[in-house]
């Protein structure tokens, strides 16, 4: 007997007897003889727990894993700290084994929380809606592109160059199927071209998608971009990294139509890419365009306040092929993940944290780039991540690192031809003066 | 329930209050005016809460008590498969060598969890008779979209432009017809039979070379196995469209019929259904998509592949459709899936669905007489009842389902599949035990007996919940999605 499967043969036999069969095999005789499986599946015999641990324990010891590495990697994804209770009511398994919450009124907890999420998102970005989340920032961009196409009825989407490359091939993927044209715009010097966008943006222009800070870690001058793209009656998203708006401008503030972005920095860990979340955010006039699932706040026939999926006439189960998007099950349970985060660092903490990112970047950028060694890719203000130009292949410099126990940066080869030999550095608050130090006594001597 | 808890973590909000710590900053400061332009300064904090370490603790702790969860009780929620998750998959996917991976370290530094992938796919093509899969997709309906990307990748690749419309029946899941919609299709729908089966005339209606293909769920959203599948199948491709397989009710299927084998060319399917990995309160979850080899060419990139023993992401793969979110897919889920698939081995998943078709056959023969069944035949691993057999005042499906929260049970889909009036749709898996059936089915019959008795008692359902029934139409009439002072 399976420790998951409680019913005796006793059981069966009474059951069977109730439904009036005389076996398990008659209920599947209604499946036609030729696609019936006539063979067991080639599968192995069924493993203990222990045997299961073991398995899979060895193939998790194959890994080095960043409890065991110093990490400078970043590139959309981040080693930031995350506080223990972050781990303990995620674990949680009323939180954990319900599902979507269609009975309200058993599960206030799920809708509360994402409400709560919701109020904390749209505080961070300084934008006035949002919903419970989405799969990730790549997948909530391209649904950001898909709403701006439809609020604006055009189908042309530009986006700079600087965005995340995996945001912006998942973007390219989703456009290419709705027939809406993608004009990317080259970088100078790290940013937004400004005079390229000038050259490309027009009547058809539905959005102009930018990244802040920037895949390169740099922050743009958003406020110009804003002006070109209303000037066209074109939509501005904004593709955010949420720690930094700890201390920077928001998305609302600059005036972005739509803030849509990656929630893994926020509680959610690391995980070999996921699962992470993407949130959405947007204004007033946009909700109704809004994809997924919102939680609303209503009354209960007491008058007691509660929470309720709501807005539900946008989403597939009702208006189906007419639906805003065909998103059904979110990533709800990284939601809440980013909730007790944001609840737990608070006020203080998002600052603090941001703070710290920032000047640990910046030790890093004056000690990395003194003797001449590296040079600084690009000349602009940058926040937790910067490029350095070294005139070696960064593969063989990050094999060297490795060797040390360091997890060294991007290679900006990988997506971007000209940028040879240059490196994406992160720096977190988990990492130290010596952890930075010693970085830079290894490079020096490569 | 404990004592009634009321409060947001907003309103716990006191200046000064915190509930995290971190080490002195421990390198040289610098002004903030250097290092960045003042004009991209917040001026104003983020209103975050100002809470201790304790109010986080017990404000979460709290609401998690106004959750009911498979590790409560029995969740007969049709459609989505609400089996037991297992403990041992969640400790497998805390191991630190798979939570502390950055999805850009180097290949020789993550071998066990490509090789998990690896065999985790090998796995998915056995169960399903396909030959290969993509682990990208994040959820279900995910997995639908990007299954018919493939499809239309694969007609536009043979320069059959013309087919651009997607047949779905009437009974599908909402997700069916939309996520058509977002892959570029136009959607026809055709009506099912009595039985909630494919109508063959009304199939064959519609077939055309402008189709790019049928999507299908298998057992039916009636619970009932399409018997004409192999029909169905011939059809569809004789008229140059692909068969796309709807992975939602693979429950009741494991090691006795394959999807494959019955002619289907694309499948999704649930991991955090069939596979035992928890839903989350609405995700993560995982909706890998199968394909025959024909199709194979088309999957999102990177694919894990293996030589000599050493696994490789393999981005080099011009026909693909290309990237369909960030990086290889919800990892964390996919531990989860191949621990139980490994604890429950051939056997076991057979076993599985064997007894998720018993218990539901059984519950159904149980409920006869006091509520209608939609089709009263064998059916699958679910199935459907149309409301109350006897109907009394106005007393409908909702108010059965409130009154079922009343004695402890999570109520069954109710409203769907949108063909059956007063729809209840009931999946009890096989993690329950006889008992438990029994318990709940003699619940319904208690509350059938109650909607005619004292009907009231169903209206004004649930009793003893933190909070009754919720205004809906106030919530979305004058929506407020977020917390204000």
């Amino acid at each position: 007997m399976f420790p998951y499967l409680p019913i005796s043969s006793e059981d069966e036999k009474e059951m069977l007897k109730t439904i009036g069969k005389n076996s398990i095999e008659e209920l599947f005789e209604v499946i036609p003889k030729e696609v019936r499986l006539n063979r067991p599946l080639n599968l192995g015999k069924p493993m203990s727990e222990l045997e299961v641990r073991k398995r899979l324990g060895s193939y998790a010891d194959e890994n080095k894993n960043l409890s065991q590495l110093v990490s400078f990697l970043g590139a959309g994804v981040y080693d930031h700290y995350i506080p223990s209770v972050v781990k303990h009511i995620i674990s949680r398994s009323e939180f954990y084994t319900a599902y979507t919450p269609y009975q309200p009124e058993i599960s206030q907890g799920t809708l509360q929380a994402i409400f709560e999420y919701q109020t904390m998102i749209t505080n961070l970005t300084g934008m006035e809606v949002t919903n419970a989340s989405m799969y990730d920032g790549a997948s909530a961009c391209a649904e950001a592109a898909m709403m701006a196409c439809d609020a604006t009825k055009r189908k042309s989407i530009i986006v700079s160059k600087t965005v995340n490359p995996e945001t912006r091939k998942v973007l390219k993927t989703y456009m290419h199927f709705k027939e809406v044209e993608v004009v990317e715009i080259e970088d100078a010097d790290g940013v937004t071209d400004i005079e390229k966008l000038k050259e490309v943006i027009g009547p058809n222009t539905a959005a102009v998608i930018v990244q802040y800070p920037n895949f390169f870690g740099i922050i743009e001058n958003l406020q110009e971009i804003e002006k070109i793209t209303h000037e066209q009656k074109a939509m501005l998203i904004t593709y955010v990294h949420p720690i930094p708006l700890g201390i920077l401008k928001s998305p609302g503030e600059i005036g972005a139509d739509i803030a849509v972005g990656d929630g893994q920095s926020l509680g959610n860990g690391l995980h070999y890419g996921g699962p992470y979340l993407g949130f959405l955010a947007t204004t007033q006039k946009l909700l109704r365009r809004m994809p997924g699932r919102i939680v609303g706040q209503t009354k209960d026939v007491d008058g007691k306040r509660g929470f309720v999926l709501t807005l539900q006439a946008r989403e597939q189960h009702i208006r189906r092929e007419k639906a805003t998007s065909n998103i059904c099950s979110n990533h709800s349970l990284n939601a809440l993940t980013a909730a007790v985060y944001l609840a737990t660092i608070g006020k203080k903490g998002i600052k603090e944290v941001a703070y710290q990112c920032l000047q640990k970047a910046h030790y890093a950028y004056t000690v990395l780039t003194e003797s001449g060694k590296y040079k600084p890719a690009f000349n602009k203000p940058f926040f937790m991540e910067f490029a350095l130009k070294t005139d070696k292949d960064v593969a063989e410099i990050n094999k060297k690192l490795l060797e040390e126990g360091i997890l060294g940066g991007y290679d900006l080869q990988r997506d971007y031809e000209k940028y040879k030999n240059v490196m994406l550095l992160a720096f977190t608050e988990k990492r130290t003066k010596e952890e930075i130090d010693r970085l830079k006594s290894l490079l020096e001597v490569m | 329930m404990l004592k009634e808890y009321e409060s947001l973590i907003f309103e716990l909000s006191k200046e000064g209050k915190k509930a995290y710590t971190l080490p002195p900053l421990d390198v040289e400061e610098k002004p903030l005016e250097d290092m960045l332009p003042k004009e991209m300064l917040r001026e104003k904090e983020v209103d975050l809460p100002e809470v201790s370490e304790v109010d986080v603790i017990r404000h979460y702790t709290l609401l998690s008590q106004k959750n009911y969860g498979v590790d409560i009780g029995f969740y007969p929620l049709g459609s989505c498969t609400m089996k037991y998750n297992p403990k041992i998959n969640e400790d497998m996917a805390s191991l630190p060598g798979f939570t502390e991976l950055h999805p850009y370290q180097p290949e020789e530094t993550v071998q066990g969890a490509l090789k998990l992938m690896y065999e985790l796919e090998k796995a998915l093509c056995e169960i399903t008779g396909m030959d290969r899969f993509s682990l990208h997709p994040a959820a279900g309906a995910h997995g639908e979209l990007t299954g018919l990307m493939i499809i239309k990748a694969y007609h536009e690749h043979r320069n059959d432009k013309k087919r651009k419309k997607i047949i779905v029946p009437d009974s599908a899941h909402g997700t069916n017809p939309a996520s058509a919609a977002v892959a570029g299709f136009d959607v026809i729908e055709i009506k099912s039979n009595k039985e909630g089966a494919i109508d063959l005339e009304a199939l064959k209606a519609v077939l055309n070379d402008e189709v790019a293909g049928l999507m299908l769920t298998n057992p039916s959203t009636l619970g009932l196995f399409e018997e004409n599948i192999v029909e169905i199948a011939r059809l569809v491709h004789e008229a140059g469209g692909l068969l796309y397989y709807d992975g939602a009710n693979l429950n009741a299927i494991m090691g006795i019929s394959r999807p494959g084998d019955m002619g289907f060319d694309v499948v999704h399917l649930n991991l955090h259904k069939t596979f035992s990995t928890p839903h989350g309160g609405g995700g993560p979850g995982s909706g890998p998509v199968g394909v025959k080899k024909e199709l194979a060419d088309f999957l999102p990139v990177p694919t894990v592949e293996e030589k000599d023993g050493r696994y490789f992401l393999d981005y080099d793969r011009p026909l693909s459709i290309g990237k369909v979110r960030s990086f290889y897919g919800n990892f964390n889920v996919m531990i989860k899936a191949y621990s139980y698939i490994l604890t429950m081995g051939a056997e076991g998943l057979k076993r599985a669905s064997e007894l998720a078709v018993l218990n539901a056959n059984y519950l159904k023969e149980k409920l006869k007489g006091y509520y209608k069944v939609a089709v009263d035949k064998t059916c699958m691993h679910e199935f459907v009842l149309a409301g109350l057999a006897e109907k009394s005042g106005d007393v409908r499906t909702l108010d059965v389902a409130k009154r079922l929260i009343d004695y402890g049970f999570h109520p069954p889909t109710i409203y769907f599949p949108l063909i059956v009036e007063e729809a209840l749709m009931i999946e009890p898996t096989e993690t329950e035990t006889k008992e438990t059936l029994d318990a709940f089915a003699e619940t319904l019959i208690k509350i059938a007996k109650e909607a005619k008795e004292n009907p009231e008692l169903l209206k004004e359902a649930p009793h003893n919940t933190p909070v009754r029934r919720l205004d809906e139409v106030l919530a979305a009439r004058n929506p407020v999605i977020r917390w204000t002072k």
